[in-house]
């Protein structure tokens, strides 16, 4: 069962155009000129019930607008879109109970008050009856090991157990979709990795649609098996991270430790050199050749270490960001 | 119907909660509405050597209780609202399935709350000093000033909560609060009772939401004579008006809110 639909979706804003000096700021004062950005352009997508789908693109690429348009906050310009069954911007109750949107930079728990006074409150918007809260409460405070802390005023936790804190209060209400904008964002490794955690075993647990953005590719590798890449507003890949990977950096690194010295023109029969170090030389090699090129470097030279690599997967999404190669 | 009651309950409980966290700024904000208090020591100075129509006690009894309506109805929901929209703080609350005007709400009627302890403690300061200006209002005047004191708040709720919809549109909608607060100072009563406004003057005056926001409850609680089911209806209609005024801005400002990027 598809779980979100998004056809043709796009997004046009208008941005006001201010020139510099006093007399750009003379002008826009009396005249506000605007030119129409195009944020989202023709997005389309379907994700199943229970999917955990990354979400990349550089910044401004038009992730964030996507999100805010699949959680009902900003109306589409043009197409298509349906969310557990509903259409977002419409922005019924029945939708709002099935859905979260958690950005990373906003929170919504109140600063000076302990983060259950917060809880209190979505607990009664909610209708959740108090024993059920309770029940909830104590799970999610386990999964994500914030015992003690929901006693202390918002202000003085640490980012990482604001950051929990603001997932629990989002979460409360066991919603079935989730739109998670940059959840780790500022969070060290371990912050980072005990959310990761959490949200795996939130979405094994109650099978959530997960669509999640981050930069950091290692909340991408360990949650997601599918993403999007988007681009300048356009979606230039859907599919495994894998696919990524083989699309975009069809090249793989070999890193050999020979036991002798070789001349360069011989070795350059087996790939291209990439950097020569003493005995050590790192071939690229393509994909489709590898396991035949290994073989023979094995067999026909004297081998003394050697290591297959894949490029970092950083390197290949910002190569994608820079270049935006449209499939 | 109980689960309106339990929302109640909860944001009521939790805002108090929020306020109390801020007891000194409350006091410091009970002491900041104190200017009637000294248009009072101005008017009493007047009365004594000019005839207005009021003895000076009665303008002591007339500005004490307005300044105890202005604690009573005190309303800053726009520069709240302003700030939501501006950081898109206002995005998240979109999201819950309740209406982002009853979290103001709450704020405002804890804060009340809140305030009363620092509002009763001033008045019984200033009774102790001047013992001459205290009066016991009767019952039914009582009751209609805490009717009138209720209504006034609505209504002035509803029209700043109306402007703070003009933050949608423009970054500072707090500006036509300031333009607003002009008016209110002279209209209201606050800088001087419409008993000593000419004729005309007080009769337009009359027809603006503004003196049922201060001088209508505190001429009630002092006695004064009012035309109470004028100021009544006078209240319900501009209460009506910006209500259905808020829920059209409402509307046409969340569609904006949304085109420009929530």
């Amino acid at each position: 069962m598809q779980s979100i639909v998004a056809q043709d979706l796009s997004k046009v804003y208008p941005v006001a155009v201010k020139e510099s000096g006093l007399q750009g700021t003379w002008r826009h004062f009396w005249q506000r000129t605007y030119r129409d950005v195009k944020a989202v352009q023709n997005v389309s997508f379907d994700i199943a019930a229970g999917e955990v789908v990354g979400f990349l693109g550089a910044n401004g690429a038009g992730k964030t607008t996507t999100l805010k348009m699949l959680a009902g906050l900003i109306h589409p310009s043009s197409g298509q879109v349906r969310v557990a069954g509903h259409v977002p911007f419409r922005r019924q109750a029945a939708f709002l109970r099935k859905i979260t949107l958690v950005m990373g930079q906003k929170q919504q728990l109140l600063w000076d008050l302990p983060a259950m006074d917060s809880l209190r409150i979505n607990a009664a918007v909610y209708n959740i009856p108090e024993r059920e809260f309770r029940l909830r409460l104590g799970e999610l405070t386990q999964m994500l090991t914030l015992e003690g802390k929901l006693t202390q005023p918002v202000r003085k936790l640490s980012l990482g157990e604001r950051m929990k804190a603001e997932l629990l209060a989002a979460l409360l209400h066991r919603p079935q979709v989730l739109f998670l904008d940059e959840p780790t964002l500022g969070l060290d490794v371990n912050a980072q990795a005990s959310v990761r955690d959490f949200l795996r075993e939130y979405n094994q647990r109650y099978q959530a649609t997960v669509l999640l953005t981050s930069h950091y590719m290692a909340d991408i590798t360990a949650l997601c098996r599918r993403v999007l890449l988007i681009h300048a507003g356009q979606l230039v890949y859907d599919g495994s991270l894998d696919g990524l990977l083989e699309r975009f950096a069809p090249y793989r690194e070999v890193k050999v430790d020979f036991a002798q010295e070789y001349p360069q023109e011989l070795l350059s029969n087996y790939g291209e050199i990439e950097a020569v170090t003493g005995q050590m030389v790192s071939f690229l090699v393509r994909r489709e050749k590898l396991t035949k090129t290994v073989t023979r470097l094995l067999t026909e030279l004297d081998v003394a270490d050697l290591t297959v690599t894949d490029p970092p997967i950083e390197q290949v999404v910002g190569q994608v960001f820079q270049t935006g190669v449209v499939s | 119907m109980n689960q309106m009651f339990r929302k109640a309950r909860v944001l009521l409980v939790t805002y108090y909660a929020l306020m109390l966290e801020y007891r000194a700024e409350l006091f410091f904000w009970t002491l900041s509405g104190s200017m009637s208090l000294i248009m009072m020591g101005i008017w009493m100075e007047a009365a004594s050597s000019g005839r207005f129509g009021l003895t000076p006690i009665d303008f002591v009894r007339y500005f004490i209780a307005v300044f105890t309506v202005r604690q009573l109805t005190i309303v800053w929901v726009i520069w709240n609202f302003e700030e939501e929209v501006v950081q898109g703080r206002l995005s998240p609350q979109l999201l819950q399935p309740i209406d982002p005007v009853w979290r103001h709400v709450a704020q405002h009627l804890s804060e009340r709350v809140a305030r009363g302890p620092f509002l009763l403690a001033v008045l019984g300061l200033f009774f102790a000093l001047y013992p001459q200006g205290f009066w016991l209002p009767s019952l039914g005047n009582l009751l209609l000033f805490v009717i009138v004191v209720i209504l006034g708040f609505i209504v002035r709720f509803a029209i700043q909560y109306t402007s703070a919809m003009l933050a949608f549109w423009t970054e500072r909608a707090s500006a036509i609060e300031q333009l607003w607060f002009l008016l209110y100072l002279f209209l209201s009563g606050y800088i001087a009772p419409l008993e000593v406004f000419p004729p005309v003057v007080r009769e337009i005056a009359l027809w603006t939401p503004f003196p049922y926001f201060l001088h209508f409850p505190a001429a009630i609680l002092m006695g004064l004579p009012v035309n109470v089911p004028r100021g009544l209806m006078t209240m319900l209609g501009w209460g009506m008006i910006f209500y259905s005024l808020n829920r059209w801005l409402w509307r046409r400002g969340l569609k904006h809110y949304s085109g420009m990027g929530a």
